[in-house]
């Protein structure tokens, strides 16, 4: 049986693991690299980088970043964040990633998607998606870009059922009304998108506690789920999570001890 | 031993290159066909179009030389595409493939709940005691990306089995020669030990 992913999630800064809340405010929380290795070792299923450096000229330090993450694991590895070319997402593929994610350049020049599905292979290219709650939006759902600081007008549900069509292989869906709060996913926004697109999705933003994953993958009908703060602040650790999503009978990969 | 990976532009080495560094070997990548004269171990990975790749491997003279290395005796290792294209043909754009393995590629039926592309962790079952999954114990996890699966003609070219809708062969052997859907390069350490087991053998 295919099994639920469990997905962490790290945003690096300059080379350096960092933390936000809602998008404001950023605490570095260690060697992003280091702590790929204490997710492998502890059984993470697949791993997201979101380069959030600020400065173009320091977008090099990323490139390094995942080349010794590639080194090291050997799990599937994402990589975001200032992807805007081609050929930015041949340089982290070479690095060493396995998928490449497009957000903001993919709402504003969405031919990107087609193009790096075309080079590439859809399963490379993954559509983050950052969504508002709006109920003047046709799914209830707005498309908001820049880390949740501009608003579209484009709607959710459209946007996703467009980039899958482009090419897109994968969706994490990213509720900015949850993110960072650690409340719990958005499950009728996820179990809306999880349904229409016949990609995997990946829930985002709101993950607190092991029940709020057994509520996404089960109720929220996504095939993995992200988490971040849960594990970085030490509150849980991933083969807890894992035994707490067996136990509730969500599917989910044994702990392997390297 | 002198390995080597096959380059024929069907995505991404890199990772397949650093877990076999990982597990302890040298090889050399790969993507002319007299090159592969030289080398006594073949990893043959590669993601993508089935169509789109045997078209390079035509045009490239590779298809030749590997059907070449086959028949030499020398032991083989696919991955993923490399799983589809050693059959005599897939029902991706109806390709004709190298045939080292009589058998089709077919499409994964999905429906409710299961979609197609299948990507993620998944079980394997293995034919008991087979020396690729030495080491591993059965119903282990193995990550997928994939829309077409190997069918092999006989039974005994099955090797070890997944569930997915259906169940299917997501590894087939024939004489020196194995193949494996899934990949072992992005399985973890179930995966590396599965290369392992390959360039050790």
């Amino acid at each position: 049986m295919l099994e639920k992913r469990i997905v962490v999630c790290l945003d690096v800064r300059d080379g350096k693991t960092t933390k936000g809340v809602k998008f404001k405010g950023n605490v570095d929380i260690g060697d992003p690299v280091e702590m790929a290795r204490r997710y492998y070792e502890d059984g993470v299923d697949e791993l997201v980088f979101y380069d959030i450096t600020a400065s173009a000229e320091r977008r090099g330090i990323m490139r390094e970043v995942v080349e010794r993450v590639a080194a090291e694991i050997f799990i599937p590895f994402c990589v975001g964040g200032g992807i805007g070319s081609v050929e930015d997402m041949r340089a982290m593929l070479l690095a060493g990633a396995e998928k490449v994610s497009v957000n903001t350049h993919a709402v504003l020049h969405p031919e990107i998607i087609d193009a790096g599905a075309r080079v590439f292979g859809n399963q490379c290219i993954v559509l983050g998606v950052d969504a508002l709650r709006d109920n003047e939006m046709p799914s209830g759902y707005r498309v908001v870009i820049h880390g949740g600081r501009t608003h579209t007008e484009r709607d959710l549900l459209q946007w996703v059922l467009e980039a899958e069509n482009r090419g897109a292989g994968e969706v994490v869906l990213n509720s900015i009304d949850a993110d960072g709060t650690q409340d719990g996913y958005e499950l009728t926004c996820t179990r809306m998108v999880s349904e229409a697109v016949n990609v995997p999705v990946v829930a985002s933003g709101g993950a607190g506690t092991p029940e709020h994953l057994v509520a996404v993958l089960g109720e929220g009908k996504a095939d993995a789920a992200l988490i971040a703060s849960m594990v970085h602040f030490g509150g849980y650790t991933v083969p807890q999570i894992k035994r707490a999503l067996a136990a509730a009978g969500v599917p989910v990969r044994e702990h392997v001890k390297p | 031993m002198r390995a080597a990976i096959v380059d024929y532009n069907a995505g991404n080495l890199r990772s397949v290159e650093t877990a076999v560094r990982r597990v302890g070997y040298e090889f050399q990548v790969v993507s002319r066909p007299e090159s592969l004269k030289d080398a006594d171990k073949l990893v043959f990975p590669g993601v993508g179009d089935a169509a789109a790749a045997m078209a390079v491997l035509e045009r490239t003279g590779l298809a030749q030389a590997l059907r070449e290395y086959y028949s030499g005796g020398r032991p083989m290792l696919g991955i993923c595409i490399g799983a589809q294209i050693v059959l005599d043909r897939s029902e991706e754009n109806n390709a004709s493939c190298l045939g080292l393995i009589p058998g089709v590629a077919r499409r994964l039926p999905g429906g409710e709940g299961r979609k197609v592309p299948h990507i993620g962790w998944n079980q394997v079952r293995y034919r008991d005691d087979h020396w690729l999954f030495k080491g591993i114990p059965q119903d282990k996890s193995f990550y997928f990306v994939h829309s077409y699966y190997p069918d092999p003609a006989e039974p005994t070219a099955r090797l070890c089995r997944t569930e997915y809708g259906v169940p299917f062969a997501s590894g087939i052997e024939r004489e020196n020669l194995i193949a494996v859907q899934f990949h072992p390069e992005k399985s973890g350490e179930f995966g590396l030990r599965v290369l392992a087991n390959f360039l050790a053998h």
